[in-house]
């Protein structure tokens, strides 16, 4: 009965059960098990947001680096892109729509040109097998990085 | 992050080669049966690898017990224990008295096959091949247990691999000349993320299917415990059954009884649905309430002894 009583108190008061707790950690754990056996995604990855970011910034493809973090939240990811020069307006992207889309999604630092994203809990269902990629322009940019097939 | 790629690449390489294996295995049947091979079409039983990664979570009684549930109902089962060095599953079945040759007899070719399987006493369609208990996992040769899989292949219905616990040697030898798996999780973090990463190991090979041992639907609804529904939205597998932490499974292997046998034991029933549908019935899905129910009335049963 007390138990029950004080079972109450903690839900009325916000307290996540323990069940909750072990769903929460298992979610995070497995994602950054995930991430760690497919190094292969996340090089593909990175050189897909290389390729979306070069439509709009030169970036020095060679020093930039995409890492995963654990944060308290959850896992960040950390991508660092060093960007050497704008790129002039006329040649970004054909479709305004789309950049715009893009440029928000994108959340660029304007004082760092660090770009982060919280990854949401989601499952990468299998590691080590390469999303496919979806090129949405003809390869225009300097940078355009042909994938390792 | 090398470590891990050598693994994944390791993991990669070993399956291909027990793929190969497997082919190298069937090649010779073809021109042996011969003509009458059309006429009279050899049936090729199901090897099944029952795995998890931890240990501790039921992999050796849920062999035990879906074994005899399927040849109870009539299927040739045979089981085999691929934990070489801890050989347990003859003492789950009771059979350990009389357990003469092992695994390793039988691919080193010390013993014929016939004089390993051991019959079991109660339910005759159901043999077991134990493992060696002086022995280490590594003597096992992957591609002669291939080869032996598929001949277990040829003379039953099912052939039901017994995993050690881990990813090493033993695993993958465990894991090599199956087709399905089913994974046995039980709902702990532990349990779940070590299920995760052997289904990875897995690859796309084989099919795999997941039991839930071990609920406590008391514990589930007060928050305390994983639900089946939280395990299976982290794993995302087909769910091949749910299984109660039922005392009687105790009691039973303290006797070398399967439970499964016991028609009084409500987690009988469980077995028997596992059972049913591995044949392909039609049996309702597993859920979360199916264990809640039985379980509230066993709750009840012993409240009322008390």
């Amino acid at each position: 009965m007390l138990e029950q009583v004080t079972e109450w108190f903690r839900n009325v008061f916000g307290a996540q059960s323990s069940s909750a707790v072990a769903k929460d950690r298992l979610r995070l754990v497995l994602l950054s098990d995930h991430l760690a056996l497919a190094p292969d995604v996340i090089d593909a990855l990175r050189r897909d947001l290389l390729d979306v970011i070069s439509r709009y910034l030169e970036v020095d493809e060679a020093h930039s680096d995409v890492s995963f973090e654990h944060k308290e939240a959850g896992i960040a990811m950390l991508a660092n892109i060093p960007i050497l020069a704008m790129r002039p307006p006329e040649k970004i992207a054909e479709s305004p729509a789309d950049a715009q889309a893009s440029a928000k999604s994108a959340g660029v630092d304007d004082d760092t040109g660090v770009l982060e994203a919280v990854h949401p809990n989601g499952r990468t269902d299998n590691y080590g097998r390469r999303p496919r990629r979806r090129r949405r322009r003809k390869s225009s940019g300097a940078s355009q990085t042909a994938p390792a097939q | 992050m090398e470590a891990q790629q050598t693994r994944a690449q390791q993991t990669e390489a070993h399956q291909t080669e027990a793929q190969q294996t497997q082919a190298l295995a069937r090649v010779p049947q073809a021109p042996a049966v011969g003509g009458e091979a059309r006429s009279e079409p050899k049936t090729r039983g199901r090897s099944i690898v029952i795995t998890s990664g931890k240990g501790g979570v039921g992999k050796t009684t849920t062999t035990a017990n879906v074994g005899i549930a399927l040849a109870a109902r009539g299927a040739r089962v045979v089981l085999v224990d691929a934990d070489v060095g801890l050989r347990n599953l003859d003492l789950v079945l009771g059979l350990e008295s009389r357990v003469r040759f092992h695994l390793l007899d039988v691919i080193e070719g010390t013993a014929p096959l016939d004089d390993a399987l051991v019959r079991d006493k109660r339910v005759p369609t159901l043999w077991l091949l134990a493992a060696a208990q002086n022995r280490e996992k590594d003597d096992v040769d992957t591609e002669a247990m291939c080869a032996l899989i598929e001949r277990l292949r040829e003379r039953f219905d099912y052939v039901i691999v017994d995993s050690p616990a881990g990813i090493e040697t033993g695993f993958k030898n465990a894991v090599a000349g199956a087709d399905e798996a089913i994974v046995v999780c039980t709902p702990e973090v532990a349990a779940v993320r070590d299920v995760d990463r052997v289904v990875g190991l897995l690859g796309n090979r084989i099919s795999v299917q997941l039991v839930v041992n071990r609920i406590r639907p008391a514990l589930v609804r007060k928050g305390k415990m994983l639900s089946v529904e939280d395990v299976n939205s982290i794993l995302r597998l087909p769910l091949l059954g749910v299984l109660g932490d039922a005392p009687d499974v105790i009691v039973a292997t303290n006797r070398g009884e399967p439970v499964a046998l016991d028609e009084t034991a409500p987690i009988a029933a469980g077995y028997r649905a596992i059972a049913a549908r591995i044949a392909g019935e039609d049996v309702a899905a597993p859920t979360a309430d199916e264990p809640a129910g039985f379980f509230e009335k066993l709750g009840s049963l012993f409240g009322g002894r008390h």
